[in-house]
């Protein structure tokens, strides 16, 4: 099977995906609504809207959804969306939890593709069903109650990747804030592996940090964040997955700015 | 982001100076680093990061505003893109447009500021001393080349001054701030509530018409303000660097470094008496002039600007769109330049969020004929040669992203301060308020009233004037109120206030309550209807009653004070819990304070 398992690259540069299209030897994920999927898509690219996903997280229904797909252990997937990447990512992610190694986002968003001028398709692919196993990869998922027990650890980061006035609002005390935008750089989803790791060195990051992300409610945002830094070589990233909706209904503590009407310098 | 990929169009009109320095953007991160491993002391460490634009955020060391200079107001689409980018990855998603012609990104991480420096300088722009006891950004009227009464285009000049001063030595460590104004005309600038203003003039000296100025000095609002003094009758251009730099020495020689509180240059001419400051100013010049090892100009570049008329965008639908006439009537001037209009697009309070500002970026290559914006005296943006025939479709092309709010050149256009929404001195939201003001204003179709037009309303969060309240028809400043034992957020009103030839700060009339700055503000106009003469302004009857000139039922302050005593009278709580409240917030009202930097 074609490996595009290079280490190096974090990201599928959308130009040599179009050279892969034409393999058919990758499988393309396209994360978007149903009917945005109808109206044009990648070629080859199958839809999982992310609503599937989230329906069911158990590992075995992720499973089911990969080998429905056609992805076996080995299948190189490709994932996309319109969101900015962060509805693909948490698909990584959820692929990454099951135990597959060769799950990439595209460098680009579909309008970005779109307007590159590349080739869509209204067709949608036969697919064969695969087999994939389940190997719970359990180092890269937290709970509120795993957050709970370590966030005090020196050598532990939690990062909020919801916007700045969100996260002055409320926050999970500790936790420091990279809004998801800024993990992003002119025309593509990611920044450059240098200018990520720019932001982490002025931000005090070590690389040997262990690091949970979490976002607004169900890791869309921090799953970007995660992918983000995995993908400049940070090894223990976890994804706190039910992120801050669970956090707040579980009656956790919270932290906020005191004393400041920053809302109200928000011209929305 | 996806907005960069649009279809490629004429490349935009590049800016005639680059006023970034890449290489301090890595030294701001080195710095930053060395002060939270203890290795700077935090005074040494304010002062450094003032010097580059960062400024204090209320009640926090995590967080600094950058205030991005933009000299004579002049702004380039590609960087309002960039500023858009900036404001979503490092701040809150909006930004600010000051009453000082620059734009501002708040509660950025202070770790972050290093990396909106590298971002500015891929833009050109910079925010280096805009903050801090240097010169601060050098303001131009943004009808400057455009304006009816102008004499001639002040704005090469003040293009000039800004690169003559940004990082000279002689700059770097003033007593205090120190800010320029250049204006078109008297009514469209601030030339007399600055340290030096300078309005355009042109005289005839032997047969020869010269160019030059009226210079005024020591003016400034603040705690305590001061209207500026004319230096001269004329000073030549020639003269202009001289006179500036002899100011500068004077006051950094004299300048009080000790007493925060008074170490404006407006207190040292205040102290010293006008006359001998003249005087002192008159003869330092001659020195600087006379002890030049080597000849210093302006580097003044009085090159034309290119005015082309974008290609017309299509406009089918030949229909004018509802409210055009009004916000046509209130937002848009006439310029000097025949068939071509200055177009004002008021924000509130001075926010734009980031899709805002590409789109503003997008209407400015649709539609100015010179390729770039001005930012405004009041909170606002200006987009200059826009031609008669492309208004209609310019505003409804405002109107699809709500920036096409009526009033801009109107009274509604009330100017607020940062207030408590991220400053540290602040004590009430006089930024929320301005906001309430002037939607009440819109919402009574208050703009539209021609009595009202050449009023302002400007709110400044605390006796400081941010906001400018001391020059507004209609000002007011915030402090607390206490009524038994509670608090509620009061704010000093002062009527009157100007800052055309015939500058004056207001005059305190009365403490009014937060909840009742609106019915207050409603009550003024009520009384001035009832009693202005035929051909009348609100400005003008307040003015008269100001100087005891107004001879109706209402002709002093004391009668306005009379008329809206039963305003002013708390309620009790029970009765009435919101009147304890400031905008913005659900819980009762207490003063928070921090440190203020802007003396640091």
């Amino acid at each position: 099977m074609c490996c595009m398992n290079n280490s190096n690259m974090p990201i599928i540069d959308s130009k040599i995906l179009r050279e892969k299209i034409k393999d058919n030897l990758i499988r393309i994920v396209d994360v978007r609504r149903e009917q945005d999927y109808q109206l044009g898509h990648i070629t080859n690219a199958v839809n999982l809207p992310l609503a599937k996903l989230l329906a069911d997280d158990s590992v075995e229904s992720i499973q089911k959804i990969a080998q429905d797909f056609g992805i076996s252990d080995e299948t190189s997937v490709v994932i996309y969306d319109d969101t900015f990447g962060a509805l693909s990512s948490r698909v990584v992610w959820a692929l990454q939890y099951i135990g597959h190694k060769d799950a990439k986002l595209l460098d680009v968003t579909f309008s970005q593709w779109k307007t590159l001028g590349y080739e869509i398709s209204t067709e949608v692919p036969e697919i064969e069903s695969a087999t994939h196993s389940i190997k719970e990869n359990k180092e890269i998922m937290a709970t509120a109650e795993y957050l709970e027990k370590v966030k005090e650890n020196k050598n532990v980061i939690i990062i909020d990747n919801r916007e700045r006035l969100n996260y002055l609002e409320q926050h999970i005390p500790g936790a420091i804030n990279i809004p998801y935008r800024t993990l992003a750089t002119d025309g593509k989803i990611l920044r450059t592996k240098e200018g990520m790791k720019n932001l982490l060195k002025n931000r005090g990051i070590s690389e040997d940090a262990e690091i949970i992300t979490y976002c607004g409610s169900v890791g869309t945002l921090s799953g970007l964040a995660y992918y983000a830094l995995k993908s400049v070589g940070l090894s223990n990233v976890k994804l706190y997955v039910h992120s801050f909706k669970e956090w707040k209904s579980l009656e956790k503590p919270i932290d906020k700015q005191e004393n400041a009407n920053y809302w109200d310098l928000s011209a929305e | 982001m996806a907005q960069q990929l649009r279809p490629s169009k004429p490349a935009d009109k590049q800016p005639k100076i680059d006023w970034s320095r890449r290489q301090e953007a890595e030294n701001f991160a080195e710095t930053v680093k060395l002060f939270r491993q203890g290795k700077i002391d935090p005074d040494t460490f304010r002062r450094f990061r003032l010097q580059h634009g960062a400024y204090g955020t209320r009640m926090t060391d995590d967080y600094a505003m950058v205030r991005i200079k933009v000299p004579a107001g002049q702004v380039y689409p590609y960087q309002l893109e960039k500023i858009a980018q900036l404001s979503e990855m490092y701040s809150i998603g909006s930004a600010h447009f000051s009453t000082r012609e620059n734009i501002q990104l708040h509660w950025v991480i202070l770790e972050d500021v290093s990396e909106i420096m590298q971002s500015l300088s891929d833009v050109g722009m910079t925010s280096r001393e805009a903050c801090g006891n240097t010169v601060r950004n050098v303001m131009c009227s943004p009808l400057s080349g455009v304006c009816k009464d102008e004499i001639f285009d002040a704005t090469p000049y003040a293009l000039a001054i800004a690169r003559f001063m940004l990082r000279n030595p002689i700059c770097q460590g003033l007593p205090r701030k120190f800010k320029f104004n250049f204006t078109c005309c008297e009514k469209h600038g601030m030339i007399r509530i600055v340290d030096v203003g300078l309005l355009p003039q042109i005289q005839e000296i032997d047969g020869e018409q010269r160019k030059g100025f009226k210079i005024f000095l020591g003016g400034g609002l603040g705690n305590k303000s001061f209207i500026g003094h004319q230096l001269e009758d004329f000073t030549p251009v020639e003269d202009l660097l001289y006179t500036s730099m002899a100011v500068i020495r004077i006051f950094d020689r004299l300048g009080d470094r000790k007493n925060m509180a008074r170490n404006r240059m407006r207190y040292l001419v205040n102290d010293m008496g006008w006359e001998k400051f003249q005087n002192l100013v008159l003869k330092e010049r001659a020195i600087v002039k006379s002890t030049q090892s080597v000849i210093v100009k302006l580097n003044i570049d009085e090159s034309i600007n290119e005015i082309q008329r974008p290609i017309s965008v299509s406009n089918e639908s030949a229909s004018v769109p509802d409210g055009f006439a009004r916000w046509q009537k209130t937002n848009v001037e006439k310029q000097s330049q025949g068939g071509f209009n200055s177009v004002f697009i008021g924000l509130e309070s001075g926010d734009i969020t980031a899709n805002q500002l590409r789109s503003v970026a997008e209407i400015i290559r649709d539609y100015s004929a010179e390729g770039f914006a001005r930012n405004g005296f009041s909170q606002n943006i200006v987009i200059r040669y826009v031609h008669n025939d492309d208004l209609t479709s310019m505003y409804s092309k405002l109107l699809e992203t709500g920036l096409a709010k009526t009033g801009s050149l109107t009274m509604a256009s009330a100017v607020g301060c940062s207030g408590t929404t991220s400053c540290n001195l602040a004590l009430t939201n006089s930024h929320r308020l301005a906001k309430e003001v002037q939607r009440k204003f819109l919402e009574l179709k208050l703009d539209e009233d021609n009595d009202l037009k050449d009023s302002t309303i400007k709110i400044s969060g605390c006796p400081n004037s941010c906001g400018q309240h001391e020059v507004a028809t209609i000002g007011f400043y915030g402090g607390g109120g206490r009524y038994e034992n509670n608090m509620f957020p009061n704010y000093t009103m002062s009527l009157g206030g100007r800052f055309d030839e015939g500058s004056i700060l207001g005059h305190h009339t009365a403490r009014v309550p937060v909840k009742r700055v609106i019915p207050v503000i409603l009550k003024i106009i009520e009384l001035y209807k009832e009693n202005k003469q035929s051909d009348d302004t609100l400005s003008r009857w307040i003015d008269r009653i100001i100087h005891g000139n107004e001879s109706s039922k209402i002709n002093s302050v004391e009668d306005i004070k009379k008329e809206i005593s039963s305003f002013l009278i708390p309620p009790k709580v029970e009765d009435e819990p919101d009147f304890y409240m400031d905008y913005g917030s659900d819980t009762s009202y207490h003063t928070v304070t921090g440190k203020g930097e802007c003396a640091a």
